[in-house]
């Protein structure tokens, strides 16, 4: 069974029809890419998966259960957690306190014990505190655990979305364009990151990037958006291949 | 001497009407912080606590301490029904809508409050039974140890709690960025609530440390240290929870100063005066942090 089954999604806004009838189907542990040309509806496909938006139609359906009409930190339990295209992370927060903020629903303690400070309180907190730094060290980011958020460099900051979102434990982690805005070298650091942490966390990857060597560069199966339809899917050297695929980004 | 020695009591006074103002600005500041909006209706909040105080410790006759935690407990029930119920269908209306919503909420209280309580004033004397303590020539009233205390207490829990706990650093997280929040698991309803909750709680007991002051129940007490803590909070900037602290201590000895030493008549008019001037140098409140958009 797929680890997610998208069938026949659709979201209309009014008039527009952003993402119409796409059809996904991620196995556990895979590396897929949805690939498009600006405005193909990626972002909100992305949006329809982690319950920002409803669908209007079609079915989402991770590990055989239905997530359509949860809300997005219902899902982000079940277990979909994601990344943003221009970056969204507390940026008055540590760099600590942000992947402490997504380590949430892992642990569990009441009120009650924090406004006593009793010892299960502190332990819970201490457990919390070497969880974040086992997840910044593989990022490199433990150096900076005490930094504002908004004061590490941008490469970092595209680090530290990545940290938070495996924070929270997913079995499947959307990337909406890790790569924009990094220069060539951080790509490919970026690029060993994202294998890296496909095997750690032993988690399932959904990618949106532009960044076409990276995406053939680590891919093992790509969807084409354009116009919020299907246009083509595949193997990255079939796809990227394609003359319908090249037409849509390139022009007649 | 006896200046010196004036001015110190003055600032005293200033520093326990200040802890008060404190206290409600807090929750002023705390559910703009996450909720995006200014609750006007949190000044009655102040005068339910005093009501509700009265209702459990005179009606009632229940021992004072239960009826301070009931008291308490109520004023928190009712900020997140009125979250509820009146402002979490409009969390995506325009900012106009809720904030009309929010003075019709400060009426209804009030009304609701006249229907019940009447009209005519109720007398009711301070719960507070410490006596004072004289240092040197300076007299510090029971009231006014309990309020300072009190205070203090309330600011370094809440302080600890907004900083070193999951659901203050949820609380943190949804202030910041609310879609960011929710999307890494953190349920913003109940963050939204607790939020209501704590600052309702904290009006509460400014409320009975209000009525321990004034001694006199009237359903508009609220009114007045509503506006002046809500001028606090923007003194201190509004959104932070240090600057709320802040602006209320602040705006409490300068009242206290200018009643003793301008005008009683014109205290009103500084305290304003002194808003004006602060938004003027410091669009975003002495301790707010200016925000730039990016385009």
């Amino acid at each position: 069974m797929a680890l997610l089954e998208v069938k026949n999604l659709g979201i209309s806004f009014g008039g527009l029809r952003a993402v119409d009838n796409l059809n996904m189907s991620l196995e556990k542990g895979s590396l897929v890419g949805l690939i498009g040309p600006n405005g193909a509806g990626k972002t909100t496909a992305f949006n329809l998966l982690t319950g920002v938006y409803r669908p209007t139609d079609g079915t989402i359906t991770l590990e055989g259960s239905s997530i359509v009409g949860k809300t997005p930190s219902e899902i982000c339990k079940a277990g979909i957690a994601r990344t943003f295209q221009n970056i969204r992370l507390f940026q008055k927060m540590s760099v600590k306190d942000n992947v402490k903020a997504a380590l949430h629903n892992q642990f569990q303690y009441s009120l009650l014990e924090s406004i006593c400070h009793v010892a299960s309180y502190k332990k819970k907190e201490k457990e919390m505190d070497e969880k974040v730094m086992e997840i910044l060290k593989v990022f490199d980011l433990d150096v900076y655990a005490d930094t504002f958020a908004s004061n590490l460099p941008y490469g970092k900051q595209r680090k530290l979305e990545i940290a938070r979102a495996l924070a929270t434990d997913p079995k499947l982690l959307l990337l909406d364009e890790p790569a924009a805005g990094m220069n060539p070298n951080e790509t490919a650091e970026l690029m060993e990151t994202i294998e890296l942490i496909r095997k750690k966390f032993d988690i399932t990857i959904l990618l949106i990037e532009h960044d076409m060597k990276l995406v053939s560069g680590i891919c093992e199966y790509l969807y084409v958006l354009n116009f919020g339809t299907e246009l083509a899917n595949g193997t990255p050297d079939i796809v990227l291949n394609d003359p319908k695929v090249i037409t849509a980004y390139l022009g007649e | 001497m006896s200046l010196l020695n004036s001015i110190l009591e003055q600032l005293i006074n200033g520093l326990r009407t200040g802890s008060i103002y404190a206290l409600i600005a807090i929750g002023y500041t705390m559910v703009y912080g996450i909720a995006k909006m200014i609750n006007f209706a949190h000044g009655d909040i102040i005068m339910v606590g005093a009501y509700a105080l009265y209702v459990y410790s005179s009606i009632l006759k229940l021992p004072l301490v239960a009826a301070i935690i009931l008291t308490v407990v109520t004023c928190s029930v009712l900020g997140i029904i009125t979250e509820k119920i009146a402002y979490k269908p409009l969390r995506n209306a325009p900012s106009l809508a809720v904030l009309i919503t929010a003075i019709g909420m400060s009426f209804l209280l009030q009304n609701v409050a006249l229907l019940i309580f009447k009209a005519t004033p109720i007398p009711f004397a301070s719960v507070v039974n410490v006596s004072g303590i004289r240092l040197g020539s300076l007299y510090l009233s029971g009231t006014t140890l309990v309020t300072l205390g009190v205070t203090v207490i309330a600011m370094v829990a809440l302080t600890l709690f907004v900083n070193k706990t999951k659901a203050g650093r949820a609380m943190r997280a949804v202030s910041e960025d609310r879609g960011a929040a929710e999307l890494m698991g953190i349920s913003v309803n109940a963050t939204i609530s607790l939020t209501f909750a704590i600052g309702s709680g904290l009006a509460a007991v400014a409320g009975i440390l209000y009525i321990s002051q004034y001694e006199t129940l009237m359903p508009t007490l609220g009114a007045l240290p509503g506006i002046k803590a809500f001028v606090a909070a923007v003194l201190g900037g509004i959104g932070s929870i240090p600057g709320a602290m802040f602006g209320g201590i602040i705006l409490g000895i300068i009242e206290s100063l200018s009643k003793a030493y301008i005008s009683t008549q014109l205290s009103d008019a500084i305290v304003y005066g002194v808003l004006v001037v602060v938004l003027l140098v410091k669009p975003s409140g002495l301790l707010g942090k200016l925000k730039i958009e990016k385009v």
